[in-house]
Parts: structure tokens; sequence; C-alpha cells
């Protein structure tokens, strides 16, 4: 580690498939940087790919934002960082008791068994896609509306109210003001607090996520409803939020890399690893937070108790001491062991459903319109701002 | 190659990633936990056994080469 000026965090993305140029200075100073947050406030950044699998799983760092000094990106994120998040958002032993709860409706059997249905959803997007014919924009009709459908499935929340729950899941991570997302998050609590209403009522429960924790935890006492209506809400935001965003930046990825997608073509086989390897390059959450509570010795350096740590997965993810020419995107590399769904405690619950529906999109929506290109010119195309998760805010397509 | 494959359950999060680096020795039980897959608790010679604990996020599989039982020949070093 050199002493340089630190850098601010986090930037834009001037493509958005790269990390943002002005991290140039992180990826030359592994693994360990000095960062200045929105509010001049210094931070750790982690951007070596041995010291985030290290930092990530160690205990001593929480990842309870309502603690004070915990690292805040956005001015909006400091203005809720008060309000309950489950999972992401409390240490064990809270979240483990949660994350127990959850497991069994994402393991690797069940996002198996939903694969047929997921296929289903994406064939009736592209069927309605061709029946409107072309020029579409891909965003709205198929990146977001297939996640959105195959969590509300998963849940048990109804398709039907997919505007209000989009909209409201946009101005909880995107603002643009404090205001936006603290209105966001209360009219999400309202909506699945109704939501709860309702299923109570019901004689038979569904068999939905919700339904169980409705007529199991929160009956029994397991839960109580505050913790019930805050896992709802972080299941249904980051259950289609995330999927969207890769299958958004995914397919402009693929077509901007027409020999990549070429090879894809030709060799169906390699589209897991694709897969792996698109999340590796693209890590469109870029920016994961934790802080410190007791002094940690790393990387010949003392991270003290109370600072906070931050984790730039797409520097972290191009560590080239683990993936040759990382810049490159090469589907016969091993990338699985990318960071792009963290790694500890916390790592993506979703992540082997987010496979299954990464994978069955990509590959329908190329086989069924394989004359897909960009029906603009692709500098011209707008993408995220880099302090929230990272995708397409559209994709203008056509075949 | 025998393998002595330990679980820690109490720790196990569920994340299913030792199911997907190695579907031919591990699985995940009806609570989502990791579990060996019957007849493969030795690894049934899987070279990505390894490459199972490896990618598991809270480091909950220990893999060791199994000492060898009374009876065998090999290496009770």
């Amino acid at each position: 580690m050199t002493e340089t000026v630190p850098v601010a965090f986090p930037q834009d993305r001037t493509c958005p498939y790269h990390p943002p140029t002005g991290y140039d200075p992180l990826r030359a100073d592994r693994p360990l940087s000095r960062i200045t947050l929105f509010d001049g406030r210094p931070a750790w950044l982690v951007t070596g790919h041995g010291t985030a699998r290290a930092l990530l799983a160690d205990p001593r760092l929480s990842t309870d934002r309502t603690r004070d000094g915990f690292p805040a990106p956005t001015a909006r994120f400091a203005a809720v960082r008060n309000r309950r998040t489950a999972l992401l958002g409390v240490d064990d032993p809270e979240h483990r008791v949660q994350r127990r709860l959850m497991v069994p409706s994402f393991t690797l059997r069940r996002a198996t068994e939903l694969r047929p249905r997921i296929q289903e959803i994406v064939d009736e997007r592209i069927d309605a896609m061709i029946a409107q014919g072309p020029p579409a924009e891909l965003v709205s009709a198929f990146a977001l509306p297939v996640p959105s459908t195959v969590i509300c499935a998963l849940l048990g929340v109804p398709y039907a109210d997919h505007d209000f729950f989009e909209g409201q899941s946009r101005r909880l991570l995107r603002g643009p003001t404090a205001d936006d997302v603290m209105d966001a998050r209360d009219q999400l609590e309202e909506y699945v607090d109704e939501l709860i209403d309702h299923k109570q009522k019901q004689p038979e429960a569904g068999d939905g996520v919700l339904d169980e924790l409705v007529h199991r935890q929160l009956r029994d006492g397991e839960l109580n409803r505050e913790e019930v209506i805050a896992l709802a809400i972080i299941l249904l935001v980051a259950g289609h939020e995330t999927t969207a965003n890769m299958i958004s930046l995914g397919t402009f990825t693929l077509l901007q890399h027409p020999d990549r997608l070429a090879e894809l073509r030709t060799h169906p086989a390699l589209i897991p690893n694709a897969v792996e390897e698109l999340m590796r390059m693209l890590s469109i959450a870029d920016g994961l937070l934790r802080m410190a509570l007791e002094d940690i010795e790393v990387a010949g350096t003392t991270i003290r108790a109370g600072e906070g740590v931050v984790f730039a997965t797409s520097v972290v993810n191009r560590d080239e001491d683990v993936y040759p020419a990382p810049d490159t995107l090469d589907w016969h590399r091993p990338a699985r062991h990318h960071l792009a769904f963290g790694f500890g405690i916390h790592q993506c619950l979703g992540q082997n459903l987010a496979r299954a529906e990464l994978e069955i999109a990509l590959r329908t929506l190329f086989d069924r319109l394989p004359t897909l290109r960009l029906a603009a010119p692709a500098e011209k195309i707008p993408f995220k701002p880099g302090d929230t998760i990272q995708g397409m805010l559209e994709l203008p397509v056509t075949w | 190659m025998r393998l002595d494959i330990d679980i820690d359950k109490d720790v196990c999060i569920g994340a299913g990633q030792c199911a997907l680096a190695a579907p031919g020795v591990f699985t995940q039980d009806d609570d989502g936990f990791s579990t060996l897959l019957p007849g493969r608790e030795d690894g049934g010679g899987d070279p990505m056994v390894r490459e199972a604990a490896r990618s598991c996020p809270v480091s909950a599989i220990t893999v060791a080469e199994s000492v060898s039982r009374p009876g065998e020949a090999g290496r009770a070093s």
C-alpha cells in the first residue's frame, strides 16, 4: 500500500460492464486502499480477492447498519440506516435465525424444480415481444418482468401488484432523495402488512414463502410481525432488482461481444459457466458495506474498531492473481470463485435461483431472437449511476 | 483416494455451493443444510470435493485424506 490521496467511492462507471476508470489506482494498490465516502468520511476499501474472502467471512466485521459510524455510500442510505433490514442488515445470532428459516425455500434443488416454471415465464415474455413486433425496450419488456414474476410466484405475492412494488423498489434503491427512500420503505411496509392481513384471513395457507412465514412462524411466535415484514421486503426487492440488472447488462455485454455470443450459440453447454463469468465481469452489487467491531490485523495494516470497510466487488473480481487477463470475457476460465454474490454468512440467499433465471433467460432470448441487436448506438444507451446496483436504465433492441 | 469429509452443520448457511461444485458427493437436506450423498461419504474419488470445500462461504467443510483402517494396506503415517 502506498500513501496516496484517498479515492472517492463510489464513482460512476464509464462503460456499464467495466469498473469506473476512477478505480484504476485501486486496482494497482491491492489488496486494501483508503477511500473517501460521499460525506468526506474515510473508510477502507478491500480490493484483493483473498483478503476479501477472509474479511467477508470474519465475524469481527458487522453488517448492522444501525450501529453508530456504519459507513454510508450515499446521503439517502444514511437517512434510512436506522430502519430494520432483515438478513443483510443483521449480525449473528439474529441473522442465523432468519437465514435458517429461509434456506429450505432457496436450495439448489428448489431452484432446479422451478426451472420449468421459469422457462414458461421467459417464453411468455418473448411471445409477447414477438407479437408486439420489433423494436422493444428490453428492460421493461423482459429483464424486469421475468424475475419479478418468478419472485412473486415463489413468495406468494400477487404479480398484479408489480407496478407498485417495482416502482417502490426503484425508489428504495435509487431515491433520488432520502425522502423518496423513506417513503418507498413506508409504502412497502404498508403493502406487505396488508398482504399479511389478507393471508391470515385465508383458511388454507398458499404455497408461497410468505404464506409459510405467516401461517407458521408468525402464528407460532418464532418471528414477530415487524420481522416478517422486513424479511418479505428484502426478499421481494433483492429477488427482482438484482436479477433484472444482470439480464439487462448481461444482454448488453453479450451484444457488445459478438464473438463470445457466437461461441455460446455454438456451444450452449458453456452457458452455466458463461453466467458465472458474466457475474464476475459485471459485479453489479459493487460496494458491500461492513464496520469493524474490533481491531483487525490484515495485509500488514490494522483496521481499527469502528472503521468502515467497503468491498469493491468489481475490483476484487478482476484480481489478476486469480483471473489472468481479468478484463476479458472468457467462458472457459474457472470463474466460480467470484465474489459477485458476496461471501461469508451473508452470501446471497437467492444465488441458485439467480443462476437458473440467468441461464434460462439469456439462452432463450438469443435462441428465439437470433438477430437480436441494439436499436440505438451503444454509447447513447443510459445505465445506472455508481451509487446503486449496476445495470441498464433502458435497453432499446430490435431483431 | 478415500477422504474424510466433515460438514459442520452448525456453521452451514445452506448456500448450496458444495452441491453446485460437486453434485456427485454433496446435496442439501430438507432443511437446506449440506449433506453427503449416500455411498459417497468418502468422496467416491470425485476430484471436485476439495473445490466444493473451497467454495463454501463459511468454511463449513473440512476434507482430509482418510487414514487407513485396520486390515487395510497403506499409509497410516
